[in-house]
């Protein structure tokens, strides 16, 4: 079976710092008022009955991702290693279509004209590295690996916890996953 | 915390919505002319119509390509065939309606253009010779025409992640009002009595239609999912409200449908205001869609 990259959060442990935030703009070299990865606090329920989770949300990495579909010049595009999806800014018109497309509104549009988002730090993990918000996390409260692999990390987590994935009713299965 | 800064479609895609949907009209007019072999007695819709279609499309593209935030790369639409994408498919489609555009000019040509270029005049006559190749290029413009139209609803309705879009009435609801819009300007411009008195009738009957498809737009996404209820709403009580109802429904479709009625019952005379508000309800119906769309999100 194929790789297929994912990465675990465990919302029990994410306390909000951003260091993620700051070690993906530092890595990737992201334009200033940009970002790749972002910090949510999510708060449900009524008053005394409250639920808050603090989520790093980014570029799902869907196995079914609508943004590679409607891209018109196949731009966007899956990866051969782990599915993570792409986008070849030599392709790229900025047509935005991908941008519309996704439900996790996880892109935007470099200054240089072209579409952008996570990229699961794809040239790291190709010489063994995590990716770089993976890496810098203080209380180690994501995980990196190939969820088709039973012996990962990845999959071991999600067999002995519970989670979810965002947006879950959209159909793009997502390679993002919660622990609650 | 942080959010991500996102680029929306601004007032270009509605305006190219717009005038595309216009330029199918126009096609589907046209080409209706020319099947029926109208362009005989009137050469504006056979002649004229499409060189305005000519001009409105190429107008519309000039949008579109403003839009486009790696400009150069503009080329790149035709290097690749997205069966998936939307957009690959309008890109192709356009490469398919000016040759047909083109072909229906030269069906007639009007006697103050005729000698002054001369291959145009050789492939005119050649094109009238064969009666059968007239009707022709009247049934495929009718077809490019409203391939055309279906388009610019599809680009929209084809990404799910926007609720609002997301509703198979939407191609139904541009291609109608790209008619109604087309027969506004032909009742507004064309210099032949008859054709703007047809214009004017079939302009009410695609009035009465498109009210009906956006009755049945809205409460197929009324009775679905809560995003869709929660997209719905924008138009209905949100933000995009006033605009919906005042400009697109009262000014741009009831006003003029029951004025173009009174004067097709010779109740009172033709005036230029009911088209002009046909026209700029088409025009605001693709800014408030392309708006209200954005706004609208899986909760």
């Amino acid at each position: 079976m194929s790789s297929r990259y994912a990465m675990v959060i465990d919302t029990a442990k994410c306390v909000g710092c951003m260091d993620c935030v700051v070690a993906c703009k530092t890595e990737n070299n992201v334009p200033e008022g940009y970002n790749r990865d972002w910090i949510v606090q999510d708060v449900r329920g009524t008053w005394p009955t409250l639920h808050m989770e603090i989520r790093s949300e980014r570029c799902n990495q869907c196995d079914e991702p609508p943004c590679v579909e409607t891209c018109p010049t196949g731009a966007s595009h899956v990866h051969d290693r782990g599915g993570v999806v792409l986008v070849t800014k030599e392709l790229c018109v900025g047509c935005k279509a991908c941008i519309a497309a996704c439900p996790y509104d996880a892109r935007f549009i470099h200054p240089d004209g072209y579409a952008d988002k996570c990229t699961f730090c794809i040239h790291r993990v190709e010489q063994g590295l995590d990716p770089a918000c993976v890496a810098v996390c203080p209380t180690r409260c994501m995980t990196f690996g190939d969820i088709n692999d039973p012996n990962s990390q990845v999959a071991k987590l999600l067999t002995s916890r519970k989670w979810h994935t965002l947006k879950a009713e959209a159909g793009t299965k997502p390679s993002v996953y919660y622990l609650t | 915390m942080i959010d991500p800064v996102l680029h929306a479609w601004g007032w270009e895609i509605p305006v190219y919505l717009f005038l595309g949907g216009m330029v199918a009209g126009f096609m589907i007019i046209s080409g209706y002319f020319t099947l029926k072999g109208h362009h005989k007695h009137s050469d504006f819709s056979s002649f004229y119509l499409p060189h305005i279609s000519l001009f409105f499309l190429s107008a519309g593209m000039f949008a579109l390509f403003l839009d486009l935030e790696y400009k150069v790369h503009v080329w790149r639409f035709y290097t690749t065939f997205k069966f998936t994408s939307p957009m690959s498919w309008g890109a192709w489609i356009l490469l398919v309606v000016y040759p047909m555009l083109l072909l229906n000019t030269l069906v007639s040509i009007p006697k103050s253009f005729r000698n002054r270029i001369s291959i145009f005049d050789r492939i005119s006559d050649v094109i009238n010779r064969y009666p059968a190749l007239v009707k022709n290029i009247g049934a495929a413009n009718m077809v490019v025409g409203a391939v055309l139209g279906m388009y610019t609803g599809v680009l929209l309705s084809a990404l799910a992640a926007r609720p609002l879009w997301n509703s198979a009435m939407l191609w139904i609801l541009f291609l109608t009002s790209g008619l109604s819009s087309a027969a506004a300007l032909v009742h507004l411009i064309s210099p032949d009595k008859t054709e703007r008195e047809v214009s004017a009738k079939a302009d009410n009957g695609f009035l009465i239609f498109e009210l009906l498809v956006i009755v049945l737009f809205l409460v197929g996404l009324v009775t679905s999912t809560r995003a869709h209820k929660q997209a719905a709403d924008l138009l209905l009580t949100g933000p995009y409200a006033p605009v919906f109802w005042g400009f697109v429904i009262l000014a741009g479709i009831v006003l003029p449908l029951i004025i173009q009625l009174l004067a097709v019952n010779h109740k009172i005379r033709h005036t230029p205001v009911a088209p002009l508000f046909v026209i700029a309800g088409g025009l605001l119906l693709r800014f408030v869609i392309v708006a209200a769309g954005q706004a609208s999100v899986i909760p």
